[in-house]
């Protein structure tokens, strides 16, 4: 169905966003020295291999001790390094959450916290790894930069952009093959959503990998007529406010659409944002409190509701309750 | 069952699990097949668990701590009855609730597990529960190499020695290898005997994929009076299929139909190895 849509971006390649921060650390470690590696035994499903290749004595190897790789972490930047760890992103969080909290958060480490397999995209592994909770814990805590990019290219730029941003961050990508329609170039920055589409009517403010789902859906309602603007929202925390107001303030409603639990996640901070600020009807695309399951990527996000066709229908939900 | 029949039993389930990854086209083939001859020696000749008595608070419990190995689980749970095995061709699959890691929705599964490093404490405040109760089954619990790096673990096993909990029973499966590679490279565990000596368990050393000698230690449980159980067992990662033997790529490959059909035969021919001598025999 794509292919017969007008896109306003699009994609010759697909690739995962893990190897784009595989990428992205290789290059981080060429250009400064004391970027250092920790991780999990999970090199391979993390793409840090490369980097583990070329600065094997600025890589450590934790073993499957995630608590311990948060502590060790830490540590380093005590002694000056800025240690980027990896593992599942269900590992990443919920496993460590004091040690990220205390050691991490509370006392202002430069810890990245690089985490793969977020959401129900991992697949066939099911519920235990398929987290869905990790930006609404992530999101709360004091310090802690909370950036989900939305393709490989994206992935990559982030991870660069994050050697330079000191202080604690969590970087949340995942596992399957997924379009590149950002450009290779593109400067990341921190805390500054992206206007991808212009549109006047609603606006579809997503994140992750659901950003390209936006885009198909904004195809969509546009052939019934309806002009929606997409905005890529890969900075969760701190979160561009002033892009969401101006965005509200032209269109009137928007939907939220994100790989996660709708408690905790980019919907409910856009919510208080606008509740705050300029009420106007919101609605969300996301997981409504309830744990994933095995399945192919498709096949469970159309059930869980995480696709272009629910998006739409979400805004159209948006439009009638803005002119009701 | 006689000796041979259950040396059959673990030719089949290996069968099985193969067979079952191989339709999900997903699994964790090297430690279910290294697993495996524990879980037959466990549900067939050691524990009073099955589809019966599963209600009945006086049942053994079996936890499996490392949940990724579920192909193992799923198969001999199924030839014990919980379940028809006909169910185990959804494993993986969407709508199926035979998730990829054991999950509460198959019968006969005691805990959801898959994030390693759980099972442990899960297994000890069984068995404190059991003590608690004057109850006087035993908990067994399977433990991976790699996993041994999760510090919980070994929180839980001072408590099981501090509350003396000798109806626990704590399997290492001690095949050497987790995903990067052997347990020497990425995080030495080397000297294990002692480590677990030391938290004040007892402590026996089998072959853990010969039959035999895991069904002869198992039922000398408790070791010692008042010490949590430890067995390591000495095993081999993907055991049954020589070229998954020892295989790092194979923690969780999926055979291609060439692989298959090579690993079903080697397979077969151990199963007819086994039935010459029974005819001699009789
Ligand atoms: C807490 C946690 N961290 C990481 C993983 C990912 N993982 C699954 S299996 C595995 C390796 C396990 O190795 P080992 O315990 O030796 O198991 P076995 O060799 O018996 O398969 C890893 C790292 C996990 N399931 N849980
Ligand atoms: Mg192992």
């Amino acid at each position: 169905m794509e292919k017969t849509l007008d896109l306003k971006y699009t994609y010759t390649e697909k690739k995962d966003t893990r190897s784009g921060f595989g990428d992205g650390l290789l290059e981080a470690g060429r250009n400064n020295p004391n970027v250092v590696g920790l991780c999990a035994d999970l090199i391979g499903s993390l793409k840090m291999g490369a980097f583990q290749k070329e600065f094997p004595e600025r890589f450590f190897q934790v073993g499957i001790a995630e608590a311990n790789m948060i502590g060790l972490a830490a540590g380093m930047t005590i002694g000056g390094k800025i240690p980027f760890t990896g593992t599942f992103a269900n590992f990443s969080t919920g496993r460590v959450y004091d040690q990220i909290r205390q050691s991490v958060a509370y006392s202002d480490k430069n810890v990245k916290i690089c985490a793969s397999h977020a959401g129900l995209t991992l697949g066939e592994d099911g519920a235990t790894h398929q987290i869905l909770e990790d930006l609404g814990m992530m999101r709360m805590l004091p310090h802690m930069t909370v950036i989900n990019p939305c393709d490989y290219n994206q992935t990559k730029a982030a991870t660069l952009a994050l050697v330079d941003h000191v202080g604690p961050a969590y970087l949340r990508f995942g596992r399957p093959s997924w379009p590149i329609f950002t450009p290779a170039d593109q400067k990341f920055e921190i805390g500054k959503a992206w206007k991808m589409i212009d549109g006047k009517d609603v606006t579809i403010f997503a994140t992750g990998h659901l950003v390209w789902e936006a885009v198909v859906a904004e195809a969509m309602l546009r052939e019934e007529g309806i002009s929606a603007e997409v905005i890529n929202i890969h900075t969760i925390k701190p979160l561009d406010t002033e892009a969401i107001l101006d965005s509200v303030a032209k269109t009137g409603c928007a939907v939220s659409a994100e790989e996660h639990q709708l408690n905790g996640g980019l919907g409910d901070s856009i919510a208080q944002t606008l509740i705050r600020n300029h009420p106007a009807p919101l609605e969300y695309v996301g997981v409504n409190d309830s744990f994933g399951e095995s399945g192919t990527p498709t096949q469970l996000l159309e059930k869980y509701g995480l696709n272009a066709e629910n998006i739409v229908k979400k805004a159209k939900i948006a439009l009638r309750r803005k002119s009701g | 069952m006689t000796e041979i029949e259950l040396k059959l039993k673990s030719l089949e389930y290996r069968k099985k699990i193969l067979r079952y990854i191989k339709m999900a086209s997903a699994g964790h083939t090297g430690g279910s097949l290294s697993c495996t001859d524990i879980l037959n020696v466990l549900y067939n000749r050691i524990m009073n668990v099955n589809p019966q008595n599963f209600k009945n608070n006086e049942r053994d419990r079996y936890i499996q701590s490392k949940g990724h190995s579920v192909e193992a689980l799923y198969v001999v749970l199924a030839d014990q009855g919980f379940f028809p095995e006909a169910e185990l061709e959804t494993l993986c699959k969407y709508k199926s609730h035979f998730i990829g890691h054991p999950t509460r929705k198959v019968p006969g599964v005691e805990q959801n597990t898959g994030a390693l490093g759980h099972g442990l404490a899960l297994s000890v405040g069984t068995a404190l529960a059991a003590k608690l109760d004057n109850l006087h089954f035993k908990v067994f619990t399977l433990l991976g190499d790699g996993e041994l790096a999760e510090g919980s673990n070994w929180e839980a096993l001072l408590a099981a020695s501090h509350y003396k909990l000798d109806n626990l029973v704590v399997i290492l499966d001690y095949n050497k290898l987790q995903i990067t590679g052997p347990n020497a490279e990425v995080m030495n565990l080397e000297p294990v005997i002692p480590k677990f000596e030391s938290f004040g368990c007892s402590v026996r050393q089998v072959d853990g994929n010969d039959l035999k000698e895991l069904e002869n230690n198992l039922l000398d449980v408790p070791f010692e009076k008042g010490k949590p159980n430890v067995i390591i067992a000495q095993t081999v990662k993907g055991k049954g299929v020589s070229y998954m033997e020892n295989t790092l790529k194979w923690h969780h490959g999926v055979p291609n139909d060439q692989d298959y059909k090579l690993a079903i035969e080697e397979l077969n021919n151990q199963i007819s190895q086994l039935q010459k001598p029974q005819l001699h025999e009789k």
